[in-house]
């Protein structure tokens, strides 16, 4: 547990002094800034107005954002660290490999979520401040939602900064999963169905595989809850999990897909050369 | 204590090491040499458990990749480049002495001996600091502790004379309860920490043999030097061994770590023409 804790906290040393980790802060600190700035707050679509058209607004951006960010930064400084020699020395420690590897991911973990969910709660507090009505369950299931997508795509990050052996390697690898993920977002999937090759349900279900067009749906579905944007999809989405069900399964599947991901990594990493 | 069985490495097709056997004593000091691909750092890294293999390594019959925890407490390793650590020097130190189990400041005194003031950088990222400084506080860290195998790799290269000195005679405190593979491309750098020499070439070993070296790691040679003309570059270089001059800075004299003598005679040779008279005595 020491070990574990070490670990942990020498990742988040050393993510806060990174430039990667300012940058990231800055462009999620901003997106809010930029929302309160251009009085989002005041503006009113679809019936939302007030803090619920920010938080709404600001959801899709991370949406758009943060998977990218998270696995180039993920990839770019573990594979780094172990081209510069870092994990040479670290490794040669005694430290387990289960507390190095766990630790690092939860380490990791806090930065990476603690930005995006600080900037949402900045967001609150100046709306209480400001006496705008606060959309307490919205923020939840939102804060709920950023809390799994940075676990998702931080243990695809892990397993791909294992298994790739450079960090250019890495970085590639890292693009081409998220390019795959926003490809089947719509556009493939688009196209597929348009040629009418595949069922449209299972051209939902493999949507629904894509951890992306989850929280795509789960944001929509907290202002559009008969999903009405999706068009016929909805029935599918709605007949097969109901829209609770739905917003269980945006949590727990890509929380089990971040964590089955980190578990692999973690068993390669284990079983071959560490560096 | 230290046993490589049968030790084979393969990245892809290529063999890097191809069935080490190698048993490593108690006290024993060995200098790892070989050219660039011969297999050294290769080797250190199966015994510090960084890469898989096939074959036996063990520490007192412990495998480094079954029970890191046990095998890497009792190793000290100190890199030959410096990993680029962002997180400052006081809490490396923190760090290592956590995982360690030994008191920070005991790292702190080993540094300071070695002439660095740690509370003066303790705010500093590690990546800051100068090569010099890196490697006396990656010693401490290695010392710093009840280590019974100190793996360094060219672990003086970059100490000015003065802390190679402190570091010699920090070894000699080590030389009965611990044993020491020291790796380096050339054993001139080298032969006078050691007493047995392990050659390596294409991943195997091609020399295994002893070192006779009466000169201790705590020996000093008095040394006299007397120069025909006063030479800036050279005085240069004889301050940096804490040699006194005269008021003519043409007679200089002063004690030489016994194990730096072939360095230091290495530099002497560069200005020979200069020399009209020289000793070099054990005290």
């Amino acid at each position: 547990m020491k070990q574990f804790l070490l670990t942990a906290k020498l990742d988040i040393v050393e993510s806060l002094r990174a430039r990667w980790f300012q940058i990231y802060t800055l462009v999620f600190g901003g997106i809010v800034a930029l929302l309160f700035v251009f009085g989002l707050t005041e503006s009113r679509v679809l019936g939302f107005i007030g803090l619920s058209r920010l938080l709404v607004t600001y959801i899709q951006l991370t949406m758009a954002i943060l998977p990218i960010f998270v696995l180039i930064t993920t990839v770019r400084s573990l594979a780094g660290d172990r081209e510069a020699g870092v994990f040479e020395y670290l490794l040669s420690l005694p430290v387990s490999l289960g507390a190095w590897f766990w630790g690092k991911i939860v380490g990791r973990y806090v930065v990476v979520f603690a930005p995006v969910f600080l900037a949402m709660l900045g967001a609150v507090i100046w709306g209480s401040i400001s006496d705008i009505e606060i959309p307490w369950s919205m923020f939840g299931y939102y804060t709920a939602l950023l809390a799994v997508m940075a676990m998702c795509f931080l243990g695809i990050g892990m397993l791909i900064s294992v298994v790739a052996r450079t960090t250019d390697m890495a970085q590639g690898a890292a693009f081409l999963v998220w390019l795959v993920l926003l490809l089947f977002l719509d556009l493939i999937l688009l196209g597929v169905m348009i040629q009418g090759r595949v069922d449209p349900e299972i051209a939902v279900t493999l949507a629904l595989a894509n951890p992306l067009q989850v929280f795509r749906t789960a944001a929509l579905a907290m202002f559009d809850p008969q999903l009405i944007v999706l068009g016929p999809s909805a029935y599918v989405i709605l007949d097969l999990f109901g829209a609770t069900g739905f917003r269980i399964f945006a949590l727990a599947y890509p929380a089990a897909l971040g964590l089955g991901a980190a578990f692999v990594g973690y068993r390669i990493f284990r079983r071959g050369d560490l560096l | 204590m230290i046993q490589f069985k049968n030790l084979v490495k393969t990245f892809k097709r290529a063999r890097v090491l191809d069935g080490i056997d190698l048993n490593i004593g108690l006290g024993e000091r060995v200098a790892l040499i070989g050219s660039n691909g011969a297999g050294k750092t290769t080797l250190i890294r199966c015994l510090l458990g960084e890469y898989a293999f096939d074959g036996v390594v063990e520490i007192d019959g412990i495998d480094p990749r079954k029970n890191r925890t046990a095998v890497l407490g009792r190793i000290g390793f100190v890199p030959q480049l410096p990993p680029p650590l962002k997180m400052p020097v006081g809490q490396l130190i923190e760090f290592s002495a956590a995982l360690c189990a030994t008191d920070p400041a005991r790292i702190v005194a080993i540094a300071r001996q070695l002439g660095l003031d740690v509370e003066a950088i303790r705010a500093r990222q590690f990546v800051r600091l100068s090569g010099g400084m890196k490697q006396k506080l990656l010693i401490a860290i290695a010392l710093g502790r009840d280590a019974k195998v100190l793996v360094m790799d060219e672990p003086a290269a970059n100490l000015d004379p003065e802390a190679r000195k402190i570091f010699f005679d920090l070894l000699a405190e080590r030389l009965n309860d611990a044993t020491m593979i020291i790796s380096s491309h050339r054993l001139d750098e080298v032969s006078s920490l050691v007493n047995r020499v392990v050659e390596m070439d294409m991943g195997k070993v091609v020399l295994d043999d002893t070192v006779a070296d009466d000169a201790g790691l705590t020996d000093t040679l008095a040394c006299r030097i007397v120069l025909k003309r006063f030479e800036p570059a050279f005085a240069k270089a004889l301050d940096g061994w804490k040699l006194a001059a005269d008021a003519e800075r043409l007679v200089w004299h002063g004690q030489i770590a016994g194990p730096d003598r072939l360095r230091f005679l290495g530099i002497l040779s560069r200005y020979t023409a200069l020399v009209s008279d020289f000793s070099l005595a054990e005290n």
